[in-house]
């Protein structure tokens, strides 16, 4: 159906390059202003979250995604969130024997194409912003998650690894009668 | 086909926005002479018909206006109270406005979290898990259309009775909330939406919404 005028944020498009570029700018400024790359994690991790409250509505809305029941589905919510925002697609694997816990595995990151890691800052997470994207986005739909990487290109591993982990559902948060 | 008003409550019931798109601006005005033949009433610091409806103006209408010039609360504008003043033959022949009272912003933000508990009530009631709640309520003068998202905000539409295709007017405020709030940096979440691009675009989408509804119809 075609909507003549009103979406501003459709079918537009920006340099990857400025964008990656941003990111590259703002983490470098983090660790200049923080010193220590704990910190640093620590605070793109806080950023990601603040994002991903918000890009999970956006998520719902063009998709009218129905509920994960599941932690499979789940995955699959995050690897197509991923497909739509960043133009990536992670593979799923390494599920735990109990289901509640996956891997991403990217094979391509725009974010890191043209990062060196200095020697200075090996324990930098330079995509730390994701685990507080996915954290934020899943906590809004009354899951909690903890995510984190467990291999990085940048430091030399094969691959770039994003684990992402089921604590528990957040029922308090659960918009009642849904239980 | 009109489009009435749209409310969006937070995820603990409360109004964060609300906005009239038609109004239906019911005033009647009429002549009296001495004695005035209708029984008003001081309610809530507002003058109130209580008995004796006659020529459209009906019982629960307020007055508005004597002689041209608007009430303030129960007193006219010269500070005299209503009451004497209609209680004073020299007055008459008198010119009075009534009309049907509007919802006052108060009034709004309380009905908004009590409809919320009664959708959660509705839910609850559901023989089988996992209902959609309330999605439209219909009366003779209006339909209310309900959606809530899956992080807990609801969207309540109150529409024409016979407006067509409200469903999918919700999701398209559902991604405006979405873009313009939520991805407008200084909006903090679960607090009342006050974004001037958000509104602009919501009454674009709701004139398209009733062209488009009055080319089908």
């Amino acid at each position: 159906m075609a909507r003549p005028g009103v979406r501003a944020t459709d079918a537009k498009k920006i340099n990857s390059e400025l964008f990656t570029l941003t990111y590259g700018a703002l983490v470098s400024q983090l660790l200049k202003d923080y010193e220590n790359a704990e910190d640093v994690n620590r605070q793109l991790d806080r950023m990601g979250y603040n994002i991903g409250v918000r890009i999970i509505e956006d998520f719902l809305a063009r998709t009218s995604t129905a509920r994960c029941t599941d932690m499979r589905d789940t995955a699959e919510k995050i690897q197509s969130a991923f497909k739509m925002y960043l133009g990536v697609n992670p593979t799923v694997t390494s599920w735990s024997s109990a289901s509640d816990e996956f891997s991403l595995l990217f094979d391509q990151n725009p974010m890191t194409e043209f990062v060196e890691l200095p020697e200075s800052c090996l324990s930098l997470k330079y995509c730390n912003l994701f685990c507080g994207i996915i954290r934020g986005a899943c906590e809004m739909v009354q899951l909690e998650v903890t995510s984190w990487f467990v291999q990085d290109s940048l430091k030399g591993d094969p691959t770039t690894e994003l684990r992402v982990k089921f604590v528990k559902k957040l029922e308090d948060a659960m918009p009642a009668g849904e239980d | 086909m009109a489009i009435y008003s749209i409310y969006i409550l937070s995820k603990s019931g409360g109004l964060i926005y609300q906005y009239d798109h038609t109004s239906i601006k019911v005033e009647v005005e009429k002549t009296f002479s001495y004695p005035l033949d209708i029984q008003l009433t001081e309610k809530n610091k507002r003058i109130v018909v209580a008995y004796g409806q006659k020529d459209g103006i009906n019982i629960g209408h307020i007055l508005l206006a004597v002689n041209g010039s608007q009430l303030n609360g129960t007193s006219l504008g010269d500070g005299q109270e209503v009451t004497a003043f209609l209680a004073n033959e020299s007055n008459y022949p008198v010119n009075l406005k009534f009309g049907r009272p509007k919802l006052s912003t108060n009034d709004k933000m309380f009905l908004a979290s009590g409809f919320y508990s009664f959708y959660l009530i509705a839910r609850q009631l559901s023989p089988v898990l996992a209902s959609s709640g309330i999605e439209f309520l219909e009366a003779d003068t209006f339909k209310l259309h309900g959606f809530q998202t899956l992080t807990g905000i609801q969207f309540l539409i109150v529409t024409e009775p016979n407006q067509m295709n409200v469903e999918h007017l919700l999701r398209r405020v559902y991604e405006l909330y979405a873009d313009f709030a939520l991805k407008n940096p200084f909006y903090s979440l679960e607090m009342p939406i006050r974004c001037e691009k958000f509104e602009s675009n919501l009454r674009l989408v709701l004139e398209q919404q009733e062209e488009s509804s009055v080319n089908t119809a």
